[in-house]
């Protein structure tokens, strides 16, 4: 009856003895296990609660439909509607006009967003998507249908700072037209910018007339859906290009934007977790060292192995379970705060224009209790299995501190996670994932790790007998305290690199970041440099898909005195799977000579002199390849026109831009063979002694010369790189938090270590050292363990980086870039962590050397 | 109460350190352990405590052959049926005196209510709140006997007791275990270099490398004698 409570009473008591006279390392393991839990819960949530909103956004954008018409490309024409309209089985249908419109106005913010712009058939969407239905003002009835009235979404108001009244001036080519704010909407969702008009209205205005985005079909009652979509497949195939689509297609295509962003970011998230892992290892590795004689006697006082296991395992699963709870607690309010003054974008892009609000997440909070209270346990596993399985006899006597740990210095394990680690590196992505990737960086990083105790062994020793082969007989030429320092790190290296655990993880994943955010930075500003090769760039509009420059306008640019040349472009979208976002197509003057003139070629390429006769060429982006599956040589259609012409992959070229995909043609055969004389950018190159200045204002006296925005290469590669910087600051502030835990680690290890060490200090003060000495030699023992801890660090870093750059990049997102090293960064971190653990370990030293030298040596345990 | 039959025990360097070694300790028999150092004394209380196993030879607990049990049935007997004493104390630095009493209590499943008789038994009453550093070394040896004897074990093994402490405080810990032990109808086996300690056994026994030999009191009480005055004359 009372053996349960009592067995609990004894764990109760140890666990509070521990904690209470090592409250600093407990507190430091409890906010190690918190940072990590909150980190990576707080980026799940946001990243949930961002990706939630805009998914339900978009869905909010095609109401109640059943299936969805849509074509390859942005728009098709009308002519399909009655065909619909009039199919059996199809109760409704209502045809939509989907664009994102441009903002005329100086500010940067307006130049980087575009207003979402529904053309309704007002008497249709009241039924199939009532909540996009304008509210007119009482005596105003008739303006959701007038051609000049517009509904906007409160949030879309308050965006372009208007009301209901004010007139809205729109971008549609170079022209500006200005519609009137006539309403707001029945209901939209918070933060979401839309407008909506008349579908007329809007295919008159922005000069889309007969032109449609999508189809929404809602189906009689009853009706097989996927018999009916098969069916409506083989019906419309004779009459062009369509795609029929469902809702989950969509929420398909809004996850796989986004996904190898989360995944990815998630994943840094996971870092701190990681490092964490390693603080409560050489936390608890240490506190059964510290406390070994006192389980050997719990042990021959009748403890048995298996509950001296779960009493170690208990330890650390309270740390676990405290921190985790403490982590879920932080991260909800830090994804809170994040949502409520950044918004759902974490930097990536994705999610702009929602404004998601955090809700808790019970099974996400349960898996990050899971993870973090499993980390600690996973942490806590080899110094329980030691505690349990040590010889009580044995350790009851001193100094088997060392031999506690000397399993670790086993090198097949480390050997063996090496081996897996380089064994996943060549296994193929899951899912577009690269799930080997990352835990081939977790093996190569574990197995790193496990072997530091043998390979500070190795070290030390060989430089301990190093100096005392070269001072041999030179008395006091070796300072004492290099030697005792050297001595203590060649014969007991396993406690010393124990220590290290926490921040070799984090400096090596800080190596590996930095190497492959500087290998992106330099690619991308390389790239930045090959493609825009012109002196001016203009375009109608800085963003949005409505119209572009007409063949008189395109005459009239190239007619500007001081231009030498100028190449003009057609970008739009295509969509080639509808569960997959649309990729870019690109029609440009592309040199036949050479394509890697114009385009930065990866290497994959064939000469336009052996392409077939007659064929026509097209280069694609790395995404294409791993995405569509688009290799050199092979022989593709695209549905830009109607039957969809041929193409051969003649090469391929590295894009930073796109992710999804993007292909280039020559401008020619784009116009050829669609028709379409529009464009949308321009590139130009000056006559020698013409400023850019004199051009742009011969070309702003032209009449759409408003409608321009000019920029030089200068100015996009800037942007281009802020915006670089801006995406990779939530990283920066994931490694910096890593760092901050691994040091957390040194200083609970260290201050550990001082404290086990106090007997050993007190004698050193018996036979004449003073603290001061003592202090050094901690000093020096950290500064040499860091040292070594910095050398390993940027080897395996190194390591890393290379599967970061060379297996995770291309497999997440489908660029591959060269290899750069930020030498000076990393030695400057390096130095910092070497003071750094040089101090912490000065700070753990000064308390154990603070007691009374002939209490410490007298003390048993 | 304990049988041992021809034990054989060699360090994992090779060394045999005991060789058929054979003795039977009555029921309340409190005998003295004494040999030059290295001989095998803590080896010897090792393998009764079942901490480590003999290369030859049975080690019998009330008629139970300890090879018969796997550890965790050794590591029952033992939390049962075996008190210990160590030279060191080995008290648990974070738990109070009364928590560090309790402990066999604990791990037997019993009632904690005897620690504080004991804590008065061996002369600290009132002090059960005290963590051990507040304890001077007798003290801490107090605790130690207080936990070997608290919950009622058949068998006290205690190694060099006295080792750590000077030779009154030496003198009153060793009655007062010899105290307690018979009070408690336990047997003891207390392995000391001291004549003085040997005196307070019942029997004295000398471990040489032929096995165990029986010492003659009056051979163990000469040898006390000068060290006792001695020490009284070192303490006066």
């Amino acid at each position: 009856m009372t053996k349960s409570p009592n067995k609990g009473t004894l764990s109760r008591w140890l666990l509070s003895g521990e904690w209470q006279s090592h409250r600093v390392q407990a507190a430091v393991a409890v906010i190690a296990i918190a940072l990590g839990v909150a980190l990576g819960f707080a980026i799940h949530l946001i990243n949930a609660a961002a990706f939630s909103e805009f998914s339900a956004a978009a869905r909010s954008l095609s109401g109640q439909s059943d299936l969805e018409v849509r074509s390859p490309q942005a728009t098709f024409d009308e002519s399909i509607y009655p065909v619909l309209v009039q199919r059996d089985n199809v109760e409704l249908a209502n045809p939509v006009l989907e664009l994102d419109v441009a903002i005329p106005g100086s500010s940067q913010e307006r130049k980087d967003g575009t207003l979402k712009i529904l053309g309704l058939d007002i008497f249709r969407a009241s039924l199939m998507a009532p909540d996009l239905i304008g509210i007119p003002g009482e005596d105003k009835l008739f303006d959701i249908l007038a051609d000049d009235a517009i509904f906007l979404s409160p949030a879309a108001m308050e965006w372009l700072g208007v009301k209901q009244g004010d007139p809205l001036p729109l971008r549609v080519g170079t022209q500006t037209i200005t519609l009137r704010i006539a309403g707001s909407l029945t209901r939209a969702r918070t933060g979401q910018r839309i407008g909506v008009m008349d579908i007329g209205a809007a295919q008159w205005r922005f000069r889309r007339i007969g032109q449609l985005s999508r189809i929404e079909l809602k189906l009689a009652p009853g009706i097989d859906r996927v018999a009916f979509k098969t069916a409506l497949e083989q019906q419309l195939e004779p009459r062009g290009q369509y795609q029929i689509t469902e809702t989950a297609d969509q929420e398909t295509r809004v996850a796989n934007m986004s996904r190898a962003y989360r995944v990815n970011l998630n994943m840094l998230a996971m870092v701190a977790l990681f490092t964490g892992t390693f603080l409560v290892f050489s936390t608890q590795a240490l506190s059964v060292v510290r406390r070994r004689h006192q389980f050997a006697l719990l042990r021959v006082l009748g403890l048995t192995r298996r509950q001296l296991l779960t009493q170690v395992l208990f330890e650390g699963g309270a740390l676990g379970a405290v921190g985790s709870l403490a982590g879920l607690a932080l991260g909800y309010a830090t994804a809170a705060t994040a949502l409520h003054y950044f918004g759902g974008d974490l930097g990536g892009g994705f999610f702009t224009g929602v404004k998601p609000t955090v809700y808790f997440d019970p099974l996400a909070a349960a898996v990050f209790f899971i993870l973090g209270l499993g980390i600690t346990l996973l942490g806590s596993a080899a110094p329980a299995w030691e505690a349990a399985t040590a010889k009580p006899a044995q350790a009851l006597k001193s100094g088997s501190e060392d031999i506690a740990l000397s399993k670790l210095a086993t090198p097949w394990p480390g050997l063996l996670c090496l081996a897996s680690g380089a064994l996943f590196t060549q296994l193929p992505p899951i899912f577009d994932l690269p799930v080997f990737g990352y835990l081939a960086v977790a093996q190569l990083l574990t197995g790193g790790i496990v072997l530091m105790p043998r390979f500070a062994a190795l070290v030390f020793s060989a430089v301990s007998s190093a100096v005392g082969n070269r001072t041999s007989g030179t008395a006091g030429a070796t300072p004492a305290l290099t030697t005792l320092a050297l001595a203590r790190l060649a014969n007991a290296p396993n406690q010393a690199a124990i220590a290290l655990g926490g921040v070799l993880a984090s400096f090596t994943l800080m190596v590996a970041m930095a190497i492959m955010v500087a290998s992106f930075r330099v690619s991308v500003d390389d790239w930045l440099k090959h493609i825009l090769p012109a002196d001016i760039y203009l375009r109608t509009a800085m963003s949005g898909d409505t119209r572009g420059l007409t063949p008189d306008e395109i005459k009239a640019l190239a007619a500007i005195p001081g231009i030498a040349r100028a190449d003009f472009f057609r970008s739009s979208k295509l969509t080639l799977d509808p569960g997959r976002p649309s990729i870019a197509l690109i029609a440009r003057p592309i040199d036949m000579t050479d394509p890697g003139n114009t385009l930065p070629m990866t290497g994959e390429a064939i000469a336009p002199a052996l392409l077939p006769k007659d064929a026509i060429p097209i280069w694609v982006s790395e995404a294409m390849v791993d995405l569509y599956g688009y290799t050199p040589g092979k022989q593709v259609t695209l549905p830009i026109a109607n039957p969809a012409p041929g193409f051969v992959i003649a090469g391929v070229w590295r894009d930073y831009g796109r992710q999804f995909g993007a292909v280039q043609m020559q401008l020619a055969d784009y116009q050829r063979l669609t028709g379409d004389r529009l464009v949308n950018d321009a590139a130009l190159w000056l006559e020698n002694g013409i400023t850019p200045e004199q051009v742009i204002a011969s070309m702003r006296r032209l009449p759409f010369g408003d409608a321009l925005e000019f920029s030089e290469p200068g100015q996009i590669r800037a942007l281009s790189l802020n915006i670089f910087d801006r995406s990779f600051a939530v990283t920066y502030l994931l490694e910096g938090v890593a760092v901050i835990i691994g040091l957390l680690g040194v200083a609970a290890s260290f201050s550990a270590q001082a404290f086990a060490r106090t007997k050993e200090f007190g004698m050193l003060r018996h036979i004449g050292m003073t603290r001061r000495q003592i202090l050094g030699m901690l000093a020096v023992e950290g500064c040499l363990l860091t040292a070594l801890g910095a050398v390993l660090g940027f080897v395996l870093g190194w390591c890393i980086s290379l599967i970061l750059v060379f297996i995770v990049n291309p497999q997440s997102f489908h660029w591959t870039m060269q290899l750069s090293l930020p030498w000076k960064g990393l030695l400057g971190v390096a130095l910092v962590l070497m003071a750094s653990a040089a101090m912490t370990a000065l700070a753990s030293g000064r308390h154990a050397v603070s007691g009374n030298a002939i209490r410490a040596v007298r003390e048993d345990w | 109460m304990l049988e041992l039959r021809h034990i054989g025990k060699a360090y994992a360097s090779g060394r045999q350190v005991l060789a058929n070694l054979s003795y039977t300790l009555g029921a309340g028999e409190y005998v003295a352990i004494m040999g030059e150092s290295g001989v095998g004394k803590s080896t010897l209380l090792n393998l009764i405590a079942g901490l480590d196993v003999p290369d030859t030879g049975e080690i019998l607990i009330n008629g139970v052959a300890m090879s018969s049990l796997d550890d965790d049935a050794a590591t029952r007997l033992r939390r049962k049926e075996f008190g210990f004493i160590f030279q060191a104390f080995h008290i648990l630095p974070h738990l109070t005196l009364s928590q560090n009493i309790a402990l066999p209590l604990l791990l037997n499943g019993a009632s904690i209510e005897r620690a504080e008789p004991m804590l008065d038994a061996v002369g600290l009453g009132g002090r059960g709140h005290h963590f051990p550093h507040q304890l001077s070394g007798g003290e801490l040896q107090r605790i130690a006997i207080a936990r070997a004897l608290v919950h009622r074990p058949k068998l006290v093994l205690a190694d060099e007791p006295t080792g750590n402490l000077d030779p009154d405080t030496a003198r009153d810990i060793l009655m007062l275990m010899r105290r307690e032990i018979k009070a408690n109808g336990a047997s003891g086996i207390i392995v000391t270099h001291s004549h003085a300690a040997a005196a307070t056994a019942d029997r004295v026994l000398a471990l040489t490398k032929d096995g165990l030999h029986p010492v003659a009191p009056a051979k163990v009480a000469n040898a006390a004698a000068p060290a006792v005055s001695a020490d009284s004359h070192h303490s006066g």
